[in-house]
């Protein structure tokens, strides 16, 4: 990816050497994390660590708090009114709940894909260069180099090169999916949230998006919240599992699915209960 | 015992029936309205044949029929009718209008030679034409077979007098007293501050206005002189002698010799009259052309003055005022503000807008014109700017609510998209929500427009007045006079039907003007629905 693509954002971290870039392994770290929506306590003391470059999967049944916990990565819980929280989220050694950082900046390095795809009822282009828009991107060719490899990133280019100035609301359910990667991934942030990305998309489009994923991990940290066991165990290097709050286990993914040390784990990934 | 359940009678089935009702009462009384205005309207303008009738007591009435009525005071069961005859000439008859009882009218006949006159003064006239003296002196007798060509020549020739008249007694003449004026008010601050070069130089200039105003007076007089030739003499229905000169018909028809298409092309003339031209006749002839213009341009500027307040408003009120009991009481407040009687803000408008903040520009910007033009108000009284300030108050709360409900209607995952990219609050509101809810928004912006268009109690108050001498509109600098008073079609219907001298004559205009403004609101909303319609083309198949 070229230089140019970097919008003009102060609060941008530079791009780091390549050795460092290999591997810091609390890149996004939670510590003793608890949330509250008004009365109601959705998460207790959950602390983890995310390494960088890796995709970590979050697992539980309905209501556990993976989904909670996920929108406060990028602080998308600011829009609800009564929340609360206790601990420290820190990504890149950094607290996003730091009074000096800016949620609008945080939220430029932290790009989000959500269950129910969402594209702006605006052409194709508008919507993959939007991210770069709200920065000020003005010149053309910029935002169309950011277009292309987006959409060729989220595997879409082909399919759309001919009509990028067709509404987005013309596309099917899986390309509008990937339209939304690509538009969370235009200005590069560095951490990729997905929640619960395939949730809405027969098995083919399901099979592009997991694809996708083992492709984006080589320069996104991508954190997913998902149903399905299988997409967690073939997707993921690490995986969480979450019960009614609290975070019961959480290590690689080959343990987990092969060795859970915690029964109730066992009994969720068995099937069991959930 | 039997389940109540159980019962072989369809329950509830009989409010289908009753909410039906309902909507039939309703449907009714719009299709009623709706077919009475119409039906009133429409024919206003057709040529119907004109009767001679004979009445028992030796009477011969030539006129128009306009109304049939039973007669107060006859029984019931065998009911007698009257008519009612627009005969014309006024100033012969002493009223237009004449009743007849119908049992006394012996016979009625419809002879080809009765000529319809519309004419400048004095109303309508129906007379049996003898001869026509035209321009070049040379007479032309009614049974002449060239004669019905010669008349409509004179007519039409006479029509270009007018115009001529027109243009130099209204324009020109016109544009020589409104630089008088402001010469005049210049010239006594000049003489108030003692300003000797610039006393003399008005003086000089009023000089030639004057001169310019003679010359035009002159010229006018010339163009009355060379085209009052032409007369047309003829006898009215007693066998009086009715001399009109030709200046004086803006139209003339045979109601009982023309063919479908001639009625057609007579209607069609007479419509474009009335749309185009400016009344004449205390209102009840001529056009409704200012009328037209002034409700349209209101109506404008009040769409124009409500839509972004509005819009602020109700962006501030759900997207950035924090929900609670305060919001919920201003909530109530703007929904009560919809339900205040319209009066109520004409009064506001006159007391705030006319006397206070009117009076402050004129005291601000307009000094030595108040000082100098006998206190003369600019802003300080009613006019077009007030009337569309009024009335975007009114309407107010009828966008904010709107803008409001599109604004919560935006699906939740579009607004979370865009911050999620790291876009601002402003920035979602501007790119994202605000075009998604434009439709919605235009909605609250029809509904303020037809509220709007229609409404005449607050205009009456602060602008609105029965017969402008210019429009709101013209040739001269600033061209668009906020300042000046204007005509309105919903004050207009008021005005004929209600504060006419002749009420008989004002009747079918009522029904006119009525039907052009139903027109008018209704072109307006299939405007504004069609620019929402293509709004929401634009967001179709959006599967949110």
């Amino acid at each position: 990816m070229s230089q140019i693509m970097n919008p003009p954002s102060s609060s941008r971290i530079k791009v780091r050497p390549a050795a460092e870039r290999e591997g810091r392994k609390d890149y996004i770290s939670i510590r003793d994390f608890g949330f509250w929506y008004g009365e109601k306590k959705a998460l207790d003391a959950i602390s983890l660590d995310i390494p960088e470059r890796q995709v970590v999967a979050f697992i539980g049944p309905s209501g556990c708090g993976k989904s909670t916990l996920l929108r406060n990565l990028n602080r998308m819980n600011d829009l609800v009114d009564g929340i609360r929280h206790e601990g420290d989220i820190t990504i890149n050694g950094r607290s996003i709940y730091d009074p000096g950082l800016e949620v609008i900046s945080l939220r430029r390095r932290v790009g989000m894909v959500f269950q129910k795809s969402n594209p702006f009822p605006k052409s194709i282009f508008e919507n993959v260069v939007y991210a770069l828009r709200v920065v000020g991107v003005r010149d053309r060719a910029v935002l169309e180099e950011a277009c292309e490899t987006s959409l060729r990133k989220a595997a879409l280019w082909d399919e759309v090169k001919d009509r990028l100035n067709d509404s987005a609301l013309g596309l099917s359910g899986g390309q509008m999916q990937r339209l939304c990667i690509a538009r969370a991934i235009a200005n590069r942030p560095e951490i990729l949230l997905m929640d619960e990305p395939c949730s809405a998309l027969d098995p083919i489009a399901t099979g592009k998006i997991e694809e996708l994923i083992h492709e984006l991990k080589e320069q996104f940290t991508i954190v997913i919240v998902t149903h399905s066991m299988q997409q967690a165990a073939r997707v993921s290097d690490r995986t969480a599992f979450f019960y009614l709050g609290k975070q019961i286990e959480y290590d690689t993914t080959e343990k987990i699915f092969m060795n859970p040390s915690q029964a109730q784990t066992e009994a969720y990934i068995s099937g069991r209960f959930g | 015992m039997a389940n109540p359940s159980d019962s072989s009678t369809p329950r509830g089935e009989a409010f289908v029936w009753f909410t039906g009702l309902g909507l039939i009462i309703g449907l009714g009384m719009v299709v009623g309205l709706l077919s009475l205005v119409i039906l009133n309207g429409v024919t206003v303008f057709w040529a119907p044949q004109v009767p001679m009738a004979q009445v028992d007591d030796g009477r011969t009435i030539i006129g128009q029929l306009a109304q049939r009525r039973i007669r107060a005071g006859t029984p019931a069961g065998e009911p007698r009718y009257e008519l009612q005859y627009q005969v014309g000439l006024r100033e012969l008859n002493g009223n237009s209008y004449l009743w007849v009882d119908e049992a006394r009218i012996k016979g009625e006949t419809f002879p080809a030679d009765v000529l319809g006159l519309e004419r400048v003064e004095n109303g309508p006239a129906f007379v049996r034409p003898q001869s026509l003296r035209k321009s070049d002196g040379r007479v032309v007798s009614a049974t002449d077979a060239a004669f019905e060509d010669a008349f409509q020549a004179e007519v039409a020739s006479a029509a270009v007098v007018r115009a001529k008249l027109v243009e130099i007694s209204r324009h020109r003449i016109g544009d020589v007293n409104g630089e008088m004026d402001k010469a005049r008010v210049a010239l006594r601050r000049a003489e108030d501050l003692r300003l000797v070069e610039e006393i003399a130089a008005l003086r000089k200039q009023i000089a030639g206005l004057d001169e310019r105003f003679a010359a035009l007076q002159a010229e006018a007089k010339k163009v009355v002189e060379d085209g009052a030739v032409a007369s047309l003499v003829s006898k009215d229905a007693s066998g009086r002698e009715v001399v009109v000169p030709l200046t004086q018909v803006i139209r003339g028809w045979f109601p009982n010799r023309l063919d479908t298409w001639g009625r057609v092309k007579l209607f069609g003339s007479r419509l474009a009259e009335f749309v185009f031209d400016e009344p004449r006749e205390a209102n009840t002839e001529g056009g409704l052309m200012p009328a037209i213009f002034g409700t349209l341009v209101m109506t404008v500027f009040m769409s124009l003055l409500v839509t972004p307040f509005g819009v602020i408003t109700a962006i501030y009120l759900r997207e950035y005022a924090h929900q609670g009991a305060l919001l919920r009481i201003v909530r109530i407040s703007v929904n009560n503000l919809a339900g205040v009687p319209s009066i109520v803000f004409g009064v506001f408008g006159l007391g705030f807008f006319v006397y206070v903040l009117g009076g402050s520009i004129d005291r601000l910007f307009f000094a030595d014109q108040l000082k100098y033009n006998n206190n003369t108000p600019v802003f300080g009284t009613g006019g077009l700017l007030w009337c569309s300030l009024t009335l975007a108050l009114m309407t107010l709360p009828v966008v904010i609510v709107a803008t409001e409900e599109a604004l919560a209607s935006v699906p939740r995952g579009m607004r979370e998209a865009s911050l999620a990219t790291g876009a601002s609050k402003w920035q979602t509101i501007r790119d994202i929500l605000l075009p998604a809810s434009a439709p919605g928004i235009l909605t609250g912006v029809i509904l303020a427009m037809a509220r709007g268009a229609g409404e005449v109690a607050p205009l009456m108050l602060v602008g609105v007045v029965k017969l402008a001498p210019t429009l709101p509109f013209d040739g001269s600098a600033p061209f668009l006079h906020m300042d000046r008073k204007f005509m309105h079609l919903g004050f207009h219907v008021y005005d004929l039907g209600f504060q006419s001298p002749d009420s008989d004559a004002a009747r079918p205009m009522v029904f006119a003007t009525t039907l052009l403004l139903i027109i008018l609101v209704v072109c307006l909303n299939i405007g504004a629905i069609w620019i929402r319609n293509r709004l929401r083309a634009r967001f179709k198949g959006a599967s949110f």
